[in-house]
C-alpha cells in the first residue's frame, strides 16, 4: 500500500493539515489517557465552586465546584465515542449498499438508491430526537442517529467511486481471468476506493461531534452527570456573568476540533483531486508517443 | 532553395527549459538550437521525455509557470523569451498558429466553429464582426469541408474527430500566420483520416508558404511530410539534417536503432531489431552522453560516459550529436525478402482449429428518452466469422469503431454475443455460464492496449501476477512464488522487481507485467487488444519480439487486434480487415499485402505512411472521403459503398456475401473484389499533396 502512504505522506506535508493533526491528536491522546491523569470529573468542592482559571484549575471550576478541565477532557471522551460510533454505522451499512448498487446497476442499484434517498430526506436532529423519545436520553441516541443519517453520503460516494471503477481495464481484467463478482467486488474495487471513503470518515466525524454537542445543549443528550461539551455550553451559559470561561473555554475546544475536522477533510480532499500525481510521476511532459 | 538563405522565420538558440517542483528542477530541454525558414516544413521526432513537446510549448510561449527558460527564441526578429504579455498574445493569434494533437479538447464545445473559428481575427481587430461569418464559411471551404455554409453554424460535437482537425488547421491558418506548429497533428486520428489531414495540411502549407515545424513520434508521416528533421532524444536535438539523409543515412546511433526497430509496411518480417533499455527520463539522465547506454556503437567507451558530444557537422546541412559519428552504421535497407525471416513452427491447419468465429453478432441498444426505451440496435459486431488455429496468429485490423475490441471481447465473454457461434478447444462456448465460463478462461486470456490502466495500482507487481492462480485456486499446486518468479523471467522482468508497484515501472515494463499475468495459467489463446499501441517506439519493438518467442516457446495462439497495419504485418500469419463490424478481407498475410483485393484494405494500405522519403509522391495514394459511418445507422447494402471508388448501383442495394476470391488464399466482401489495376498514368503518379 506504498500508494496510500505516499497520499498520506501529502496530507502531512500541509500546513493546514498540521496544524489540524496536532490539534486531533492531542485531543484523543488526552481523552484516552484520561482514567491514568490525575483529574476528576465528578469530584466536588462547592467551596470553590464558578471560580476562574488559576494554578489549581486551569479552565476554572463549574456550579458544583468541579474542574472544567477534566469535564472538557472527559467530554472528549464522549465527543470521540459519539464520532466513532456514528462513522462505524454509516460505514458499515452505506458502504456495502454503495458497492452493491455501483457494481452490479440495474434494478438492484434502482432499489438500494431509492432506499437511500428516503434515509436522505431525513433531518438528523429530528431523527435524534425521535429516537430519543423512544429509548429516551442515552449515548446510543445521538450515535444512531448520525450513524444513521450518515449512510446515505457513504452509500453514494462508494457507488460513484464504484461506478468510476467499474469500467477501468485493471476490474475488467480481473473478470477476464475468471474472477467472481465477490472477488472483483471486495479485493479489486472496494480496495481501490478507500481514499474518498476516508474523506467522508472526517466530515462525518465533525458532523457527529457536533450534532451531539447539539443534543445536550438541547437538554436532551447523554444524561448527567456525564461530561459533555454540549452539555457545558448549556449550564455554561447561565453562568455568562460570573464565570464567563466555564462556556468560552469548551466552546472554544469543541470550535477548535470541528475546525480541525473540516480543515483536515477539505485538505484530504484537495490531495486526493490531484493524485494523478502520484500514479503517473512521468507525466510531467507533455509529449505522449 | 532560395528561401533558405532569407532571414529565417524562427530561430532558437540555446533553448534550455527546467520545470521547478518540489525538488531539485527537472532539466527538459538542455540547448536546443533551431531554424525554420519560409515554405519548409521542420518534422520534429522523439520518443516520450524527449523533449520535442516542451520545445513547441516554449516557442509558443504556453509553457506552465513552473518553467524557466534560458537562451533565445526570436520569431521574426522579435525576441519572445522577454516579451511581455501582450506581445506574446499578439504573436499567437496573428504570427503563429497551433494544431495540437486532440481536436475534441481544443474546441470550445458551447461555441460554434464558426464563431471559434474567426474570434482571434475579431479580437486582433483584424477583421470586422460582420465579415465574420463569411470569412468562417471561405475557411471551412479552404480545408474541405463539404457544405461550409451549413457547417458554420454547428458545434463540435457535430464534426466528426477528422472534421474537427480540419476545422482546428483552419483556425490555424486564419491569420496567415508566418508558423504554425503542429504538435502530433494526427496521432488521434485513423489511418484514412490521417491521409486526408496530412495531404490538407501540406497542400495548406504550400499555399501560404508558412514555415511548419511538424512534431511527431511517427517516422512514417516524417518521411511523408517534412523537409528538414530534427531528432531529439533526452532534451536534446542529436540529429538534425535534410529528409533524404536523416532516412538514408542517419548519422546518429540513435536514428539508426529507431529505424532498425520499426516494423515497416515495405519490409519483411526478419526479426526487429530493439533498442535495449528505456528513454531516459528528464529527472535522471545518464551521464556524459544521454544516449550511450542504450547504444551500439558507444560499446561502453568512456568518451561517451564521461563527455556530452557536441552537436557538429556530419555532411552537408547535416549535424550529429556523437563522439563517434564517422563509425554510425548504415540502416539496413527495407528487409524485403531478405531471407531472415525467422524459422517458426508450420501451423498445421488441417487439424479442428483452437478457436472457431461463426457469424458473431454483438448489437447493443440504443436507449433514448426518460423510459429508457429501445429506440435501435447499435451493430458493434455484425456477422464476424474467423478461426485461429493452434500456434497460430491471426490480426485483426480495422479503423477505430470497427469493431474490432468488441470481437474480442465477445470471444472472451466480457460483452454478450446477441448471436453467432464460438467454439473453442471443440466446444461451444458461446452461451456458457458464469461457471463454466470461468474454467473455459484458464486457456484463453486478454492482454489490454493501456498498460496503464489494466494493473491494479494498489497491488505489487508479483500479486498482480499471482492474481490469476488465486483467484482459481491453482496459486500452490502451480508451484507458488517459484512459479510468479519462473513468469517474470519467462517476460525478461528481473524477479527482483516482484515487490515493486505499478507506478514504478515504466509503460514497456507495464506491459510485460500485464502478458506475465496473461500466462500464468499456461493458457492457449491469447487475445491481444492494441498490446503495443500504446509505447514509445523503441519499446514497440521489445514487447513485439517478445510476443513472438514466446509464442514459439509456448505454442500460443494469438487473436492480435491493432490497427497499425505495420505492427499486424509483421507478427501476423493471416490478416482480417474489419470495417464497421463486418470482416470485408481475410488472407495470408503476404497475399493480403501483395494482392488486397478488397478496395478498403487497398487505400487503408495506400494511406499508412512509409518512413522512406524517396517514396514520397511515387507511391500511388488513395485517399478516402469522409470517414467511418455511425454503426447505429450503417448505410445501406455494402457500408462501404458511400466511400468507396468503385462502388456501383448494386453496391448501395446488395450486402455482398463473403466470398473466396479465385487464385488468392483470400476471402473477400466485394461485388467488384479486384487486385488494383495500375493507374493509367502510373509513370507520373497522382502527387501525395
Amino acid at each position: 500500500m506504498r500508494r496510500s502512504r505516499e497520499l498520506a505522506r501529502r496530507v502531512v506535508a500541509r500546513g493546514a493539515a498540521q496544524v489540524s493533526l496536532a490539534w486531533l491528536a492531542t485531543l484523543v491522546v488526552l481523552a484516552v489517557l484520561a482514567p491514568v491523569l490525575p483529574i476528576d470529573p465528578l469530584a466536588q468542592d462547592l467551596l470553590a465552586e464558578l471560580e476562574g482559571p488559576s494554578a489549581a484549575h486551569w479552565f476554572g471550576t463549574d456550579e458544583l465546584g468541579r474542574d472544567i478541565m477534566a469535564r472538557v477532557i472527559y467530554g472528549a471522551r464522549t465527543s470521540l465515542m459519539t464520532a466513532a460510533g456514528a462513522v462505524a454505522i454509516a460505514g458499515a451499512v452505506g458502504v456495502p449498499i454503495g458497492l452493491m448498487a455501483g457494481f452490479f446497476g440495474g434494478w438492484r442499484d434502482a432499489v438500494l438508491m431509492r432506499l437511500i434517498d428516503v434515509l436522505l430526506a431525513l433531518p438528523g436532529i429530528l431523527l435524534a430526537m425521535a429516537i430519543i423519545a423512544v429509548v429516551g436520553r442515552s449515548q446510543a441516541a445521538a450515535l444512531l442517529a448520525v450513524g444513521i443519517t450518515g449512510i446515505p453520503s457513504f452509500a453514494r460516494i462508494t457507488r460513484a467511486q464504484v461506478l468510476s471503477l467499474r469500467k477501468r481495464d485493471f476490474v475488467v481484467a480481473v473478470e477476464a481471468l475468471g474472477g467472481s463478482a465477490a472477488y472483483t467486488m471486495f479485493r479489486t474495487v472496494l480496495p481501490n476506493s478507500w481514499s474518498p471513503i476516508l474523506v467522508q470518515v472526517v466530515v462525518l466525524s465533525s458532523v457527529a461531534i457536533l450534532l451531539e454537542a447539539a443534543l445536550a445543549f438541547l437538554g436532551i443528550g447523554i444524561p448527567p452527570p456525564t461530561p459533555s461539551w454540549g452539555e457545558m455550553l448549556r449550564t455554561g451559559k447561565t453562568y455568562l456573568y460570573e464565570a464567563p470561561t466555564y462556556a468560552v473555554l469548551p466552546g472554544l475546544v469543541l470550535t477548535l476540533t470541528i475546525l480541525s475536522l473540516d480543515m483536515l477533510g477539505r485538505v484530504m480532499a484537495s490531495v486526493l483531486e490531484d493524485r494523478h500525481e502520484i500514479e503517473e510521476p512521468a507525466a510531467l511532459q507533455g509529449g505522449r508517443p | 532553395m532560395s528561401a533558405r538563405m532569407a532571414e529565417p522565420v524562427l530561430s532558437v538558440r540555446a533553448l534550455e527549459v527546467a520545470f521547478v517542483g518540489s525538488g531539485r528542477p527537472v532539466p527538459a530541454v538542455r540547448g536546443v538550437d533551431l531554424e525554420v525558414h519560409a515554405n519548409e516544413v521542420l518534422g520534429i521526432v522523439g520518443e516520450s521525455g524527449s523533449g520535442k513537446s516542451v520545445t513547441s510549448l516554449a516557442i509558443s510561449g504556453l509553457l506552465p509557470p513552473t518553467a524557466r527558460v534560458r537562451g533565445s527564441i526570436r520569431l521574426g526578429g522579435v525576441e519572445i523569451t522577454e516579451a511581455d504579455h501582450e506581445t506574446l498574445r499578439r504573436m499567437r493569434g496573428v504570427d503563429v498558429g497551433m494544431v495540437f494533437q486532440d481536436p475534441t479538447t481544443t474546441l470550445n464545445p458551447v461555441f460554434t466553429i464558426g464563431r471559434q473559428l474567426t474570434e482571434g481575427q475579431i479580437a486582433h481587430g483584424r477583421l470586422r464582426a460582420d465579415a465574420a461569418r463569411t470569412r468562417a464559411i471561405e475557411l471551412l471551404r479552404e480545408v474541405d469541408i463539404p457544405d461550409p455554409a451549413g457547417r458554420v453554424i454547428q458545434y463540435p460535437h457535430q464534426f466528426s474527430g477528422g472534421m474537427r482537425q480540419r476545422a482546428v488547421i483552419a483556425m490555424a491558418m486564419a491569420g496567415h500566420p508566418r508558423l504554425i506548429i503542429a504538435d502530433e497533428p494526427t496521432t488521434a486520428l485513423d489511418v484514412t483520416v490521417q491521409a486526408q489531414v496530412l495531404s490538407l495540411l501540406a497542400r495548406r502549407q504550400a499555399e501560404t508558404g508558412a514555415a511548419v515545424i511538424l512534431i511527431t513520434h511517427d517516422l512514417g508521416v516524417i518521411a511523408e511530410m517534412a523537409h528538414r528533421v530534427a531528432v531529439m532524444y533526452g532534451g536534446r536535438i542529436v540529429e538534425s539534417g535534410p529528409v533524404e539523409q536523416i532516412f538514408a543515412r542517419p548519422r546518429h546511433p540513435y536514428t539508426v536503432a529507431l529505424l532498425r526497430s520499426l516494423p515497416r509496411l515495405d519490409g519483411g518480417a526478419a526479426r526487429l531489431e530493439p533498442i535495449p533499455g528505456q528513454p531516459p527520463a528528464p529527472a535522471n539522465l545518464p551521464p556524459g552522453c544521454a544516449f550511450h547506454p542504450r547504444c551500439a556503437v558507444a560499446r561502453d567507451r568512456a568518451r561517451c560516459r564521461g563527455e556530452e558530444p557536441a552537436l557538429r557537422a556530419a555532411g552537408p546541412a547535416h549535424l550529429s550529436a556523437c563522439h563517434f559519428a564517422e563509425e554510425v552504421p548504415a540502416p539496413s535497407a527495407p528487409r524485403a525478402g531478405d531471407g531472415a525471416e525467422p524459422v517458426r513452427p508450420a501451423v498445421r491447419r488441417d487439424s479442428e482449429p483452437l478457436l472457431t468465429v461463426e457469424n458473431l453478432q454483438v448489437h447493443f441498444p440504443i436507449k433514448a428518452g426518460i423510459l429508457r426505451r429501445r429506440v435501435g440496435w447499435l451493430r458493434a459486431v455484425d456477422g464476424v466469422s474467423l478461426t485461429v488455429h493452434e500456434g497460430e496468429t491471426v490480426g485483426l485490423v480495422g479503423e477505430s469503431g470497427c469493431g474490432k475490441t468488441t470481437t474480442g471481447r465477445a470471444v472472451m465473454g466480457l460483452v454478450k454475443a446477441t448471436g453467432g457461434r464460438i467454439r473453442f478447444a471443440g466446444r461451444d462456448i458461446t452461451s456458457l455460464g458464469r461457471g463454466a465460463m470461468r474454467q473455459v478462461r484458464r486457456h484463453m486470456q486478454y492482454v489490454f492496449q493501456d498498460p496503464f490502466a489494466s494493473l491494479n495500482p494498489i497491488k505489487s507487481a508479483g500479486e498482480i501476477v499471482a492474481e490469476p492462480l488465486r483467484i482459481h485456486g491453482l496459486y500452490d499446486e502451480m508451484g507458488g512464488v517459484g512459479r510468479i518468479a519462473r513468469l517474470f523471467e519467462m517476460v525478461g522482468l528481473s524477479p527482483s522487481m516482484m515487490g515493486r508497484f505499478p507506478h514504478e515501472f515504466s509503460g514497456g515494463q507495464k506491459q510485460r507485467i500485464g502478458i506475465a499475468r496473461a500466462l500464468a495459467l499456461e493458457p492457449r489463446l491469447l487475445i491481444l487488444d492494441e498490446p503495443v499501441a500504446s509505447l514509445d517506439v523503441s519499446i514497440q519493438a521489445q514487447i513485439i519480439n517478445l510476443l513472438q518467442d514466446l509464442q514459439r516457446e509456448l505454442r500460443l495462439a494469438y487473436l492480435f487486434i491493432a490497427h497499425d497495419l505495420s505492427v499486424v504485418r509483421h507478427i501476423s500469419d493471416r490478416v482480417a480487415v474489419m470495417y464497421l463490424g463486418r470482416i470485408v478481407e481475410e488472407s495470408e498475410k503476404q497475399a493480403l499485402y501483395a494482392t488486397p483485393v478488397h478496395p478498403y484494405t487497398q487505400s487503408l494500405l495506400s494511406a499508412v505512411p512509409v518512413p522512406d522519403p524517396t517514396l514520397r509522391g511515387v507511391r500511388r495514394r488513395i485517399v478516402l472521403e469522409g470517414e467511418i459511418p455511425n454503426p447505429a445507422s450503417p448505410p445501406a447494402g455494402c457500408t462501404f459503398h458511400p466511400r468507396c471508388f468503385r462502388a456501383s448501383a448494386r453496391c448501395s442495394a446488395e450486402a455482398p456475401a463473403f466470398l473466396p476470391y479465385p487464385g488468392l488464399p483470400t476471402r473477400a466482401a466485394c461485388h467488384h473484389a479486384g487486385p488494383l489495376v495500375p493507374a493509367p498514368d502510373a509513370k507520373h503518379p497522382q502527387e501525395v499533396a
